[in-house]
This record gives structure tokens, C-alpha cells and sequence, in this order.
């Protein structure tokens, strides 16, 4: 399986990203990405800045071991993790995962997988600064719910 | 000197992400804690909330495991990413 982690210190285009991803493919027929993004405003007040804290390191051994992972569960020809650190503004791209496989059931299954993981697992601390001040960000509870679905059906596919 | 590393609201708390401490001996990270907690009360109670877990040079390790003097003690509280 083709492998790629980055932890981006500055933004990142997530188009160019993904037409390079896709034309190293030799034989995938499915090819799924994910980007997230910088929303404008978060419930009532609007997010000046978003900030993302890494431990160097440790944070990307946490994700190469998610990636020994999905190499078992799933028959990928091709992952590639793009995630941002640093300072952000609406609209940003933050993070991007792409897949690639024969079909696309394997794509779009590990690709949900590692969302759920960098969501609620990897080692990042999210701030948002506001009108109102500086806040630290938690997994909703449903982050932690996505996560643990993985988690009861160890064979995967 | 050991290395200590406040992530996420933890750095806030500390007044920033890396600090030296200078250990003659080898302490367990609640012993660690406590040195802390006597500077800094607010900070020190920070540190045992049970969601925080603790990296000693990369991995994760539980309270009782010691520190010495050249390691890096790192501090993580609840995790969010994407």
C-alpha cells in the first residue's frame, strides 16, 4: 500500500493534492477523499482564528500505526493523510484523506476510519479564537460514538 | 533537565508549552505532579484530572512510572483533531 502522511505547517491545496494522489494509482477503480474545512461560524458567535497543536513526533507515529491498521482491514492500493497545524481562517482546508482501491466499498470504509480516528484519537488540540475569547475544543460525544464503532467489528472486511 | 510539555489548554495553564525541570533523583510522574502543585496549585490539580494522560519520551505510561533527569515528560489532555 502506497503511504503518505503530512503534518502541514502552512495551508495546503487540496485539489492539486488529490489529481497528484490520483495519477500515481496503477490499477484502483474507487478513489474517495475527504476534506475538512474551516467553518465560518461555530453555533452563535463567528471563529476568527482556528489554532492546531501537534506533539512532533509522537502524533505521526499514532497515525503510521492507524495506517498499519487500515493495510490490514482494507485492500487499499493507495492512502494519503494530509493534516494541518498552525494558525487558520474560515474556510481553510484542515485536513485531507484520500483512498484508493479496486472497489469502492474498501475506499469508503478506511477513509471513515481514519476520520473517526484523526477526530477523536490522533494527538491534535484544536482552539478557536472568537469575539469572545479562546477556546479549547472537545470531541462531541458523537465523534467518540464514531470512533468506537470500529471498534466493535474487529474483522472489518 | 527534564523536559515538560503542556499541549492544548495545559499550555495555557502552565504559561506555556515546554518547561525545565532539574531532577537529582528519579521521580514517578505524581511525584512530578507535586512539585508542580506546590508552585502552582491550579496547574497541578490540571494535571491529575483522569482524562489527562501522560508520554514519557513517545509513549504513554500511567502514574507511577519514573521520571529522570535527560526525559521528556509530556502532559495530553482530551484529544481533537480533523
Amino acid at each position: 500500500m502506497l503511504r503518505r502522511v503530512t503534518i502541514a505547517a502552512a495551508p495546503f491545496d487540496p485539489e492539486a493534492e488529490i489529481a497528484a494522489f490520483r495519477k500515481a494509482l496503477d490499477d484502483s477503480g474507487a478513489i474517495v477523499t475527504f476534506t475538512g474545512q474551516v467553518r465560518p461560524s461555530n453555533g452563535g458567535g463567528s471563529v476568527s482564528t482556528l489554532s492546531l497543536q501537534h506533539y512532533p513526533g509522537m502524533t505521526e507515529r499514532g497515525i503510521e500505526a492507524m495506517l498499519d491498521q487500515v493495510a490490514e482491514r482494507w485492500p487499499l492500493e493507495a492512502v494519503l493523510v494530509i493534516h494541518r497545524v498552525g494558525d487558520m481562517g474560515p474556510h481553510d482546508p484542515i485536513v485531507l484523506v484520500a483512498t484508493a482501491s479496486a472497489h469502492r466499498r474498501a475506499a469508503f470504509e478506511a477513509a471513515d476510519f481514519l476520520m473517526d480516528y484523526l477526530k477523536s484519537r490522533a494527538l491534535f488540540w484544536k482552539s478557536e479564537t472568537s469575539a469572545s475569547g479562546k477556546l479549547w475544543i472537545e470531541p462531541r460525544d458523537e465523534d467518540y460514538a464514531d470512533a468506537a464503532r470500529w471498534d466493535a467489528s474487529p474483522g472489518g472486511r | 533537565m527534564a523536559k515538560l510539555l503542556f499541549f492544548g489548554r495545559l499550555g495555557d495553564l502552565a504559561g506555556g508549552i515546554e518547561r525545565s525541570i532539574s531532577l537529582s533523583e528519579p521521580h514517578s510522574v505524581s511525584a512530578l505532579i507535586g512539585v508542580l502543585e506546590a508552585g502552582d496549585q491550579l496547574l497541578g490539580s490540571a494535571l491529575v484530572d483522569p482524562r489527562i494522560r501522560y508520554a514519557l519520551n513517545g509513549a504513554i505510561v500511567d502514574r507511577e512510572t519514573l521520571v529522570e533527569d535527560d526525559d521528556e515528560l509530556a502532559f495530553l489532555p482530551p484529544v481533537s483533531g480533523g
